[in-house]
């Protein structure tokens, strides 16, 4: 069965067979991967958009775009050509530098964390040792893009904003961090790939139920508020703040933090779906061999990228269902109800590990 | 050496990465606005870290990014935003106190440079293609960190935990104090 690793290796040996210079055919695939890495930030950018225009419209029960193209698929390409030809305006009395920089910081950083992720067997940009912690690492960065854009703003709402989304993110940062942690004691290692490895058996969420689920629901709720959505998307607050820290950018400006909020939504879910739910491993469970095989020929990045889908679903689920957090509440969520139980967790999981009381 | 056999990748990497490190910490000290000196601190953090991982010590690179470019310059911004007033540059340095501030930095460079004069090995140094050899791996950190044994690090980690931990005391008996006397 053809894999996407297979073809990999089949552009590989072209470019081998026909470059001599061994320099040339690094610089050229270093090249090639960085931009398919790009491509497929912005397809999924635009695919997360239209998504998210659907299930919303179905939730409140309307159509949603239905005009562009069939169900207003192309709706989304539209407003992509609108937002690359619109004008960047010009604000008087703001700190230029830092008001240019901080978009590129806010996509660099999501990019970062993009080039860490494994999308299929065998697919991905970097594998490090270090895999799980490379990913928070580079995920932190983006903050001080937003922290910068609402300061440099020059505006009472995008600094307020900015604040907020600073507290917020820092916060809930701990506990996703400390539920990964508890992961990492499951499977000994930080190493994606051996995580994958490990979870070709039996997926982590089987391996040890309860502290699993515990981290997984911890997880998602401490990722879904560091994209800064509803319910907790306080920083934006369109009633109160109009919309928070990107309130003075236009044009592509405002697009930039637009994508990388919807690539954070992407990427959250995919690292949920790699750590919890076994990445792009088929449901295996042992001793049921003919169920194994069967599951084997559904491709590794059907199944990724479904986990990743069903994950994204939940959080949309939860953004149109609840309403908006007060800052108390928010703040409250997190350091009283989700850090201790995250603790508690690890040691939890680190109990059940040490006494070998994991499937 | 020939120019040409200088021109390697890591060699270009290398000069790169320190042409931003040395950029931004220069311009870090000499901009008038505390916000952009953040900014360019940023960019240096950020370089440091490149720097490591083009050594192959990528748990230092996303200790780098975590520790410093992500919490310690996020708490920078933070305190500029609530203590700084929006846009306004910092007061200009008096004369006395930029004379102070060149010994200190013209003494500290002749004693960072006499150093690596006097005990740097130049002739044994290893060449610039040498050090990325293998990835340092995780659990032999980890189990440097936490082991008791020769050269094992268990009692000053956990001092060091034990120093945090009162800082975080200190800090939430701060907290507390202020909100009785209101």
């Amino acid at each position: 069965m053809l894999q996407l690793s297979d073809i990999i290796t089949w552009i590989h040996e072209f470019l081998s067979a026909n470059i001599p210079a061994e320099w040339a055919v690094k610089l050229i695939e270093y090249v090639l991967v960085g931009l398919g890495f790009l491509t497929l930030y912005a397809l999924i950018a635009l695919f997360l958009i239209i998504f998210e225009r659907k299930i919303c419209a179905y939730f409140q029960c309307r159509l949603g775009p239905n005009r562009v193209g069939p169900w207003g698929i192309f709706q989304v390409i539209a407003d992509m050509v609108k937002i690359l030809l619109k004008e960047i305006i010009p604000l008087k009395h703001n700190d230029k530098l830092l008001y240019y920089a901080a978009p590129f910081i806010v996509i660099m950083g999501s990019l970062l964390t993009f080039g860490g992720l494994q999308f299929a067997k065998g697919v991905h940009g970097v594998d490090f040792n270090i895999g799980v912690f490379y990913l928070l690492a580079v995920s932190s960065i983006s903050i001080i893009g937003v922290m910068l854009a609402g300061w440099s703003s020059n505006n009472k709402y995008s600094l307020i904003g900015a604040m907020r989304s600073g507290a917020q993110v820092i916060s809930f940062e701990l506990s996703a961090c400390l539920s990964m942690m508890a992961m990492v004691i499951l499977c000994g290692s930080m190493n994606l790939s051996d995580m994958m490895e490990s979870q070709g058996r039996l997926w982590f969420i089987f391996q040890a139920p309860i502290p699993a689920f515990i981290g997984m629901v911890i997880y998602l709720i401490a990722a879904h508020a560091e994209t800064n959505r509803g319910p907790f998307d306080l920083p934006e607050a369109e009633s109160e703040l109009t919309a928070g820290y990107h309130v003075e950018y236009s044009g592509i400006t405002f697009g930039f933090f637009y994508v990388g909020e919807y690539c954070n939504l992407f990427i959250n879910a995919a690292i949920g779906a790699l750590v919890f739910l076994g990445g792009w491993q088929p449901l295996h469970f042992p001793g049921c061999e003919g169920f194994n095989a069967v599951m084997d020929y559904i491709p590794s990045c059907v199944w990724f990228f479904g986990k990743t889908l069903l994950l994204i679903f939940l959080s949309l689920w939860v953004r149109w269902s609840f309403p908006r957090l007060r800052i108390d509440q928010l703040l409250h969520l997190e350091w009283k109800i989700m850090l201790p139980f995250s603790l508690f967790n690890i040691l939890l999981m680190a109990v059940l590990v040490a006494n070998g009381w994991v499937f | 050496m020939e120019i040409v056999e200088l021109l390697t990748a890591n060699n270009i990497i290398f000069v790169l990465l320190s042409m931003v490190i040395l950029a931004g910490g220069l311009l870090s000290v000499l901009t008038e606005k505390l916000m952009h000196a953040a900014f360019y601190l940023f960019l240096t953090l950020v370089g440091i870290a490149g720097l490591y991982l083009h050594m192959n010590y990528e748990f230092l690179a996303a200790a780098q990014l975590s520790v410093y470019a992500g919490g310690i310059l996020m708490l920078f911004i933070f305190a500029i935003v609530l203590v700084h007033r929006i846009g306004e540059n910092s007061e200009s340095v008096s004369c006395k106190k930029k004379g102070w501030a060149a010994i200190a930095s013209f003494s500290g460079a002749v004693l960072v440079l006499a150093t690596l004069f006097i005990y740097g090995n130049f002739a044994n140094c290893p060449a610039a293609d040498a050090f990325t050899e293998s990835e340092v791996n995780m659990k032999l950190i980890g189990t440097t960190l936490l082991g008791t044994g020769k050269n094992q690090y268990l009692l000053p980690f956990e001092a060091t935990g034990i120093l945090l931990l009162a800082c975080i005391i200190g800090a939430l008996v701060i907290a507390n104090k202020e909100k009785e006397e209101k």
